[in-house]
């Protein structure tokens, strides 16, 4: 048997800290399934009060860009400063911005 | 036998389920059969010596001896704790940790749910807290055991043998002694037979749907509450204890 295959599937883990914030990537789990990978989420990410909520999506489901794209995706946006919402003035009492 | 003295032998009861269960779960540490589980296990250990710890703390302040928490595990002898023998059982494979696991949080989850009624406020502060870590335990282990149970000819087999093995701890848990009697009287805890259909109920559940046969006309032993163990619980202080034993009042 090859070794691989006995690694269960990986899972990729996102916990929301409170209610309304983002769900944040904490990390990678093994599971057979989504039960399981939410059990295992919730025992190895959660452990020191870090959430309130948990997603799990199995790795394999999840499109990324490739490394060669990084010049035509990402540099344009190097020069272009008026897109920073830096020259509005925020009015007082405005949080979370 | 006073309230108060039966309310110390009852928290010590409690209290040593939860540490002799936690000592056996941490001996998964880095032995788990993956990552997570291996995490998950050592979770569900110091859920326990968390209750362990509340328990003896309550226990010790009945007593009034000025013993702390740590005494009371540590400088203690076999005859003098009170833990079901289910809980002392060694962890075998991972379908036996799994089945004892599922057969001691069923009945901690009825336990602690009825002595969250109970006129010991302290008592029945500590269990509404209680109750939600033990639901997650027997959670944990009926999953696994309804995988096992579905899954290939030697796991079905594993866990069907540990169910084997293992049922005839079970009823010690609903055994009854004066400290049970004082307490029901007075409203502290509940008549242990009130708590056998619940448990029976929940985990006829995870057995059937995980396939298995529940042994018929099994011989149970009993005598833990006691302080009658089994051959293991020896061997489990000997090594948990040690420390304390050696270099008695020890600090780190």
């Amino acid at each position: 048997m090859k070794k691989e295959s006995s690694q269960l599937p990986l899972w990729e883990v996102f916990i929301q800290s409170k209610s309304g914030n983002p769900y944040k990537h904490a990390g990678s789990v093994h599971a057979s399934d989504e039960k399981m990978a939410l059990q295992n989420a919730r025992d190895i990410y959660t452990r020191r009060g870090e959430g309130r909520s948990i997603w799990v999506v199995l790795s394999n489901n999840i499109a990324a860009s490739l490394p060669a794209d990084e010049d035509e995706f990402f540099d344009p946006a190097d020069d272009k400063v008026y897109r920073h919402p830096t020259f509005y003035k925020i009015p007082e009492g405005v949080k979370n911005i | 036998m006073t309230t108060k003295e039966a309310l110390y032998n009852f928290c010590l009861r409690l209290g040593d389920n939860n540490l002799i269960l936690g000592q056996r779960l941490a001996e998964w540490c880095s032995n788990g059969p993956i990552l997570e589980e291996d995490l998950a296990m050592t979770n569900m250990s110091l859920d326990n010596f968390g209750q362990a710890e509340y328990l003896y703390e309550y226990a010790a302040e009945l007593e009034g001896k000025g013993n702390s928490a740590d005494d009371l595990a540590f400088l203690r002898d076999e005859r003098e704790y009170f833990n079901n023998l289910l809980v002392e059982q060694p962890n075998g494979d991972f379908a036996v940790t799994m089945m004892k696991e599922m057969l001691y949080s069923s009945f901690a989850v009825s336990l602690c749910e009825a002595l969250s009624q109970s006129k010991d406020e302290r008592l029945s502060g500590l269990a509404v807290r209680m109750t939600k870590e033990v639901k997650y335990h027997y959670r944990h282990s009926s999953e696994w055991l309804i995988r096992l149970g579905n899954g290939t000819d030697e796991s079905r087999t594993r866990a069907q043998t540990a169910l084997n093995e293992l049922w005839m701890f079970t009823a010690d848990l609903f055994t009854m002694n004066q400290t049970d009697k004082v307490l029901v009287k007075a409203g502290i805890s509940v008549d242990m037979n009130d708590l056998l259909p619940v448990w029976r109920r929940s985990v006829e559940e995870v057995l059937k749907a995980a396939k298995f046969k529940v042994p018929q006309n099994c011989h149970m032993i009993t005598g833990g509450i006691d302080g009658q163990h089994t051959e293991y619980l020896g061997h489990i202080l000997c090594e948990m204890q040690y420390l304390q034993q050696a270099h008695p009042g020890a600090k780190w």
